[in-house]
């Protein structure tokens, strides 16, 4: 055997295993999470409050925390980011504007969560608590709406630039108006893909911890109100692990997590699938 | 009559919509904005007043006698950040070669949503896994084989050494994803044009497909970099938090060490007025430094197109 084809054999042997590897690493990781944590996983873990800190009992408390948490964001962040999106792909050319929106998109999306953290403290917890009501889900939700709103204004701007241009042309050649056209004819065709990065964001939000650190107050209490302290499954997840030391309980908060995190990365694959279907 | 009304209300709605649209595009803008200034608003007058020398320089952190000084946290962080990449770097970007070169289209479709995945898996998972599987296979190499060389404080498992292998399996997909992405972007013409002359396939991924895809690849292990310094949660739960700089050698890799991150979100709980404005001084420490990647970034971009 010649060398360079020698060469070749071995260098795509040591490719395939760094393949193997990262698999094998993610497969340990889910795995041993879920093995440790689904035995703990039962209705009354579910559907009971904690008790000593969390150490035992239920994570109730902590699921209502991040649906809440996860609606709140995405009311807040949809509009907004759909809105950004429509603004720079509809109405405007590229220039001056778009490269300013473009450029602090790209900022926001690079900064540390436990600097969007520190922000959210001292700005909605601190200065505004009158109107958030301190550490709360307010004061959370809208600290997360700066943290996913990049994510949502690409996808979204993605999907926008997707629907083909005739279908515009067309609409406005029969005398409608931009917006008539964007909300009858570009949307609807734009909402999987717009959906998709949704779904996304809702994962940025489970599994976000540093910035709730800071904002929601770490409540493990049932929150009433959207103004009162809260906390999610992650932060519980740290809380518990770091603070009472019972593994178990943070185990079967890990493998929760896990299962949602499937479900969501699953339903954003099948949806692009469709989406791919749809546009060639 | 009615069809000019009809015309009139259409166009008023358009040019509310319009203005709606524009308030939206600018709310980025006034975040990162309102952002930057509370950061600095915070955290500014406090460097000044302690001095910024002191500040960065000095390795003592001790809150309660209002010493802050934050070198052996950037040391930290410089070190796990450093570790990460050179343990991710190398496997990411093979990965995202042979997903791009190598694999079977079967294949890379089996393993693209598992790095999907890693990168969903919240980064308090990844600090579960990390404290009771890696930081013990650590303690139990450091505190067996390798406990008569290294000092007591060492031997916990809690260290660099878990901080940096946690961060790599983190920074894993951005690595993967966006050099894969810059792989096989490469038009096919240059691959063929060098198996034309005779190349082997490896041959030609290796001295023309891959530094073609340069600029891409070197991105990615920027953003990488830039994930592995911002991370917190992950962090804290395995590198130990001790404010201390590692002995210099190998040893060090085992000491426990806190990073800029680390130190906020540990101390922000309870800290008093001023303690909180020397945490905001950590704060912009970190924002300045993925500022200065971002940049990098964005040069390299630029100098692409």
């Amino acid at each position: 055997m010649s060398k360079v084809k020698r060469n070749q054999i071995i260098a795509y042997s040591l490719l395939s295993l760094a393949a193997a590897l990262t698999v094998t690493i993610l497969l340990a990781i889910v795995f041993y999470i879920m093995s440790r944590g689904l035995a703990m996983i039962n209705l009354a873990f579910l559907l009971e409050e904690p008790r000593r800190m969390g150490a035992e009992g239920g994570i109730y408390p902590a699921i209502l925390g991040t649906v809440y948490l996860v609606g709140v964001t995405l009311l807040l962040a949809t509009p907004i980011g759909v809105g950004t999106a429509i603004y720079l792909n509809e109405y405007i050319r590229e220039g001056l504007f778009k490269k300013v929106i473009r450029f602090t998109t790209e900022a926001l999306a690079g900064i540390p969560s436990i600097v969007f953290g520190l922000f959210g403290f001292i700005f909605f917890v601190i200065l505004l608590r009158d109107i958030t009501g301190g550490w709360s889900i307010i004061s959370g939700s809208l600290t997360g709406v700066m943290m996913i709103l990049p994510v949502v204004i690409r996808a979204s701007e993605e999907a926008l630039r997707n629907v083909p241009n005739p279908l515009r042309e067309g609409s406005l050649a029969l005398g409608t108006t931009r917006w008539y056209t964007i909300k009858k004819i570009v949307l609807p065709l734009a909402f999987p893909g717009i959906l998709t990065s949704l779904i996304l964001s809702i994962g940025r939000v489970v599994g976000e911890t540093a910035a709730f650190l800071l904002t929601l107050g770490g409540s493990l209490l049932i929150p009433r109100t959207l103004f009162d302290g809260s906390r999610t499954l992650s932060l519980h997840l740290y809380m518990v692990a770091m603070e009472t030391g019972n593994m178990d309980m943070a185990f079967g908060t890990g493998a929760v997590l896990i299962i949602l995190i499937i479900i969501i990365n699953f339903l954003a694959g099948a949806l692009f699938k469709r989406l791919i279907k749809r546009f060639s | 009559m009615q069809q000019t009304l009809k015309k009139k209300a259409a166009n008023l709605e358009e040019r509310i919509v319009k203005i709606i649209l524009i308030i939206m595009a600018l709310a980025s803008v006034f975040s990162i904005g309102l952002i930057g200034f509370f950061l600095f608003k915070e955290g500014l007058p406090f460097v000044w007043n302690y001095g910024i020398t002191n500040f960065l320089f000095g390795t003592t952190w001790n809150p309660t006698n209002q010493i802050y000084g934050i070198f052996p946290m950037i040391i930290g962080t410089v070190l796990v950040t450093i570790l990460a990449i050179v343990i991710g770097a190398p496997i990411g970007i093979a990965v995202a070669v042979f997903l791009a070169e190598v694999a079977p289209a079967r294949l890379t479709r089996i393993i693209k949503p598992m790095v999907d995945l890693l990168a969903g898996i919240p980064s308090v998972v990844y600090g579960l896994f990390g404290i009771v599987v890696i930081r013990s296979m650590i303690r139990s190499l450091a505190h067996g084989p390798l406990g008569e060389y290294l000092p007591g404080t060492y031997q916990t498992g809690y260290s660099v050494l878990a901080g940096g292998i946690i961060l790599a399996i983190m920074i894993l997909p951005t690595i993967i994803t966006i050099s894969a992405d810059a792989i096989r972007a490469v038009p096919k013409e240059y691959k063929e044009a060098a198996l034309g002359l005779g190349s082997t396939d490896w041959q030609s991924v290796y001295s023309v497909v891959v530094p073609a895809a340069k600029s891409g690849i070197i991105t990615s292990i920027i953003l990488g970099t830039g994930r592995a310094l911002g991370e917190t949660m992950a962090i804290i739960m395995v590198a130990g938090n001790t404010v201390q700089i590692p002995e210099f050698g190998w040893q060090g890799i085992f000491a426990p060490v806190r990073t800029l991150t680390g130190n906020v979100a540990l101390e922000m709980g309870y800290a008093g007025p001023e303690h909180r404005q020397a945490l905001f001084a950590t704060g912009i420490v970190l924002f300045i430094f993925i500022m200065i990647l971002n940049s990098i970034t964005l040069a390299l971009v630029k100098k692409e197109h």
